[in-house]
């Protein structure tokens, strides 16, 4: 059994301390936003936020997020920043199939947080880690500069 | 948009008036029935079809259409949705979709089954939908005339209200149809002149956006239910190998596994959740007969092809006497050219949750094809087809992988030996290692050119598996797939003799499926690098050779706005140490003209960076303009993703690739510049899901060329060039 803060709640759930958290959100708390890519943090569709940084869930066990703040993407939109994200993605109409967006979105808005004017360069780099096989690339860093002129 | 079926582009199909049927719906409301012509359909003219179809107007003004097509990313569900809203005047958000359930009712009435592929969903759509809005709306102005005792041409309707001109009274669709539902069918129906479109042609934000930003969209994978267990599983490596044994008692110990389930070709560890199944998948060891593909690999592949494509094969095209042509010329070139197995790679790693009963299976799963879902789960079963639930969802990409039903079979046969349901999720590896792979094609391809280097003979031979004499038996005819050879059979060049002949080679043991922009993506990237040799074999500019040949307007159009609007010709700068190059393509497919020009830069380490795209389709009208351009941004980068890096090899029977360390595909740094441009037009609307990913491809090639001097003539890209 582990309890780990989850959206602002302690939650706990009974499973090994070894368990991923991409599991423990998936199959223990039935949060199904986060979702499952590759399994070994190459793909980017199962990041999470701990204490605001963009992370891999998917190599990241229940033991290493204890006692820290985790965020996924079913309540990103309640602050500021997550909520003018998702506004410039709908906005700019970026999502096609739409399973890798939740993860777009997560490292969109660690990108955001910590800069909030970010160039193409800081783009690519806060970015290069998300795949999307429809490749909504160029509308994600259209969206990207379009949520940081609305929060200027 | 993910294969390709036979068809016309404009057939005397597309012009026949559409069968619509009036019925009270249950519950309430109007029920309209009509046809969704399938690819096929598009060309059978007169034939009787049954409705597939089915708009549902309710007391509420809500309107629902129930359809076969499903959403995968394409924008098919807003572009359909616009096209309805359009003729019968309501706003575009009053227009719900749901997942047709599968049925013969939804069936393609030509192939049989339920298909969204082939890039032609909209090309069926775009008539039907149209005249069922049109008479829905005539319905309603009808009814509202009848109740209030008025002409029906003192009435319109507009934002699903019917209003008396110059009167005061209105009433909503809601409270009219009832009355609509005992109506006759109108007679006639008058579309809207194009030119009065509101929502059709204009660029339409996604009905299904909301979701998919907030988490809330469900895909397959996402499924839920009470007592659901969860299960990973591992394939033999080898194809066609058999599970020899495990060690059932190391994975049990695992906390959390609940069962081991053996199956002849794979073993599937079943657990409260994923993490517990994975380790126990681990710890149960498997060990494998191997059987005959143990010592298989990509040599012997492409060696197999080799021999078998050296005859001739079945005639898919012959104009002029290519044979006596070919020893007219002054010049004669050949070249082979050879296209790698390649992973589909879906977002969503492959999944499908089954619940099987004694009296029926319910099987929740997102898919290209409920209805081949349904049958090939009731044959594992060992039920009837009207004993399995399909419960469709929303698909994390399908690009044809989705298209197929082996994993829904695994699923139901790993669920008899299950009690309640079970969620069968594969890895990332399993899905690399266990796909079913674009065939490897090999092409053997000769002209000859009079003084002047324009060709007078072209001979095309075309090797390679038919994934339609499998997936739609009838369409493979006299020794030809269809498939196979779109996009080398009607050229847009004026060549006087071709013959192109088409040898059907299937690999040994690989599973092979269509993949996102089927053979006119293997045929673009043989016949537009094949072209490309000629001019330069001809000294002359890429763009002149190609124009000068071209046969049609329209294809000239696109040819002449890409290289405009790409700057070909002006001088290009390369950054020190690197050389630079632009290469440009064009082709008509999927009933759309398209050209693109690639703009490329190759290092001293000779790596491909793809500095810009320029990309100009006439697709027909365009439905839903900021669809168009989304579907040509992501097929662009498809294209580029396969043809630098893309490659399934095999070593000992093994696939070597596993995950995306490996199976490199495109990221946001690797991204070039991609400028898309659409051409005005009244026509038909194209396919659009498709045709960017077979442009880029061969544009990409040239360019390379260009920049280097390199002809590519295998994909990927990788690993070829040398430094000059």
């Amino acid at each position: 059994m582990a309890t780990i803060n989850l959206n602002g709640r302690d939650v706990s759930v009974d499973m090994p301390d070894d368990t991923p958290l991409l599991w423990a959100l998936r199959d223990g708390l039935n949060m199904t936003g986060t979702k499952f890519g590759c399994g070994i943090a190459m793909c980017g569709a199962c990041t999470v936020h701990v204490d605001g940084q963009a992370t891999r869930s998917c190599v990241t066990p229940l033991s290493a997020v204890k006692g820290k703040k985790i965020t996924t993407i079913e309540s990103v939109g309640e602050a500021k920043v997550g909520a003018a994200v998702q506004a410039a993605w709908q906005k700019l109409d970026v999502v096609q199939c739409g399973y890798c967006q939740s993860g777009q979105i997560m490292s969109a808005t660690a990108l955001l947080a910590s800069n909030p004017k970010p160039s193409d360069a800081d783009i690519d780099a806060a970015m290069s880690g998300n795949v999307c096989r429809c490749a909504t690339y160029v509308r994600i860093r259209a969206a990207i500069h379009e949520a940081a002129k609305t929060l200027a | 948009m993910q294969m390709t079926l036979p068809r016309t582009d404009s057939g005397p199909g597309l012009n026949r008036r559409t069968f619509l049927k009036l019925s009270a719906a249950t519950g309430g409301g109007l029920l309209i029935e009509l046809t969704l012509p399938g690819a096929r359909a598009l060309a059978a003219d007169g034939a009787a079809l049954a409705p597939n179809a089915f708009i549902r107007i309710g007391r509420d003004g809500v309107v629902t259409l129930v359809m076969h097509k499903v959403e995968m990313g394409q924008g098919t569900y807003t572009a359909i949705s616009q096209l309805i809203a359009e003729e019968l005047e309501v706003p575009l958000d009053s227009v719900k979709l749901e997942h047709a359930p599968p049925d013969p009712r939804y069936a393609d009435p030509i192939i049989g089954a339920q298909v969204t592929g082939g890039s032609t969903s909209i090309r069926g759509a775009w008539k039907p939908m149209r005249e069922a809005g049109a008479t829905a709306r005539m319905l309603m102005i009808q009814a509202a005339a009848k109740k209030w005792a008025v002409a029906p041409s003192r009435l319109t309707a507009r934002d699903g209200v019917v209003m008396e001109t110059g009167g005061t009274r209105r009433a909503g669709y809601g409270e009219l149809v009832d009355v609509a539902a005992t109506l006759p069918v109108p007679a006639t129906v008058t579309l809207k002149d194009p030119r009065d479109f509101r929502l059709v042609g204009t660029p339409t934000r996604r009905i299904d956006a909301r979701g998919k930003v907030d988490g809330s969209a469900r895909f397959g994978i996402d499924v839920a239910l009470p007592g659901m267990k969860i299960a990973t599983v591992a394939a033999s490596p080898v194809f066609g190998g058999t599970l020899a044994g495990v060690d059932e008692a190391a994975a049990l110990k695992v906390k959390g596994v609940r069962q081991v389930v053996k199956l002849d070709h794979a073993v599937a560890v079943v657990a409260d959740h994923m993490w517990a199944a994975k380790q126990g998948l681990a710890a149960c060891k498997p060990r494998w007969n191997d059987g005959a593909h143990a010592k298989l690999d990509s040599a012997a592949i492409f060696a197999h092809l080799e021999k078998s494509s050296a005859g001739p094969g079945a005639i898919a095209h012959k104009a002029g006497d290519a044979a006596a042509a070919m020893q007219s010329g002054t010049r004669h070139f050949e070249a082979v050219y050879r296209q790698p197995m390649l992973a589909h790679l879906t977002m969503e790693p492959i999944n499908c949750t089954v619940d099987v009963k004694a009296d029926g299976v319910d099987v929740w799963v997102g898919t290209q094809v409920p209805g081949i879902a349904q049958a090939v789960a009731a044959q594992t079963a060992g039920v009837k087809p009207e004993q399995v639930r399909i419960h469709n969802h929303l698909l994390g990409g399908g690009f044809g992988r989705r298209l197929e039903v082996d994993f829904i079979a695994q699923a139901v046969a790993i669920g008899k030996q299950v009690r309640g349901p079970v969620k069968v999720v594969w890895s990332r590896e399993e899905d690399v290692q266990h796909d079913m792979y674009r065939p490897p094609y090999l092409d053997r391809i000769a002209a000859t050119v009079d003084a002047k280097g324009m060709p007078l003979a072209w001979t095309h031979r075309i090797a390679g598996a038919s994934i339609m004499a499998r997936f739609f038996p009838p369409a493979f005819k006299d020794g030809v797939d269809p498939d196979a050879v779109d996009g080398a059979v009607e050229l847009p060049y004026a060549i006087p003799a071709v013959q192109v002949e088409y040898q059907r080679v299937e690999p040994p043991a690989v599973p092979t499926a269509f993949w996102r922009g089927v053979g006119p993506t293997r045929n673009g990237f043989v016949v537009e690098g094949f072209i490309d040799e000629l001019a330069a074999a001809a000294g002359q500019d890429a763009v002149a050779y190609r124009r000068a040949l071209i046969k049609d307007a329209r294809t000239r159009h696109v040819l002449d706005l890409a290289a405009e609007k790409s700057g070909w010709g002006t001088p290009l700068k390369a950054a020190a140490g690197t050389r630079a190059g632009r290469g440009v393509a064009v082709m008509h497919v999927f009933g759309s003209y398209i050209a693109q020009v690639a703009e490329v830069e190759v290092n001293a380490d000779n790596e491909v960076r793809v500095r810009r795209v320029t990309c100009v389709i006439d697709c027909g009208f365009a439905v839903n303009p900021l669809s168009v351009t989304a579907q040509m941004e992501g097929g662009i980068v498809f294209g580029l993703s396969a043809a630098l890096w893309g490659e399934i090899t095999l070593a000992d029977g093994r696939v070597q690739q596993s995950n995306f360390h490996d199976a490199r595909v495109m990221r946001m740094n690797e991204m070039p510049h991609i400028a898309v441009h659409i051409v005005s037009s009244a026509e038909a609307p194209g396919g659009v899901g498709e045709p960017g990913t077979s442009l880029a491809i061969p544009a990409l090639a040239n360019a390379v060329f260009a920049a280097t001097g390199q002809r590519i003539r295998t994909l990927p890209i990788a690993g070829q060039l040398t430094t000059a």
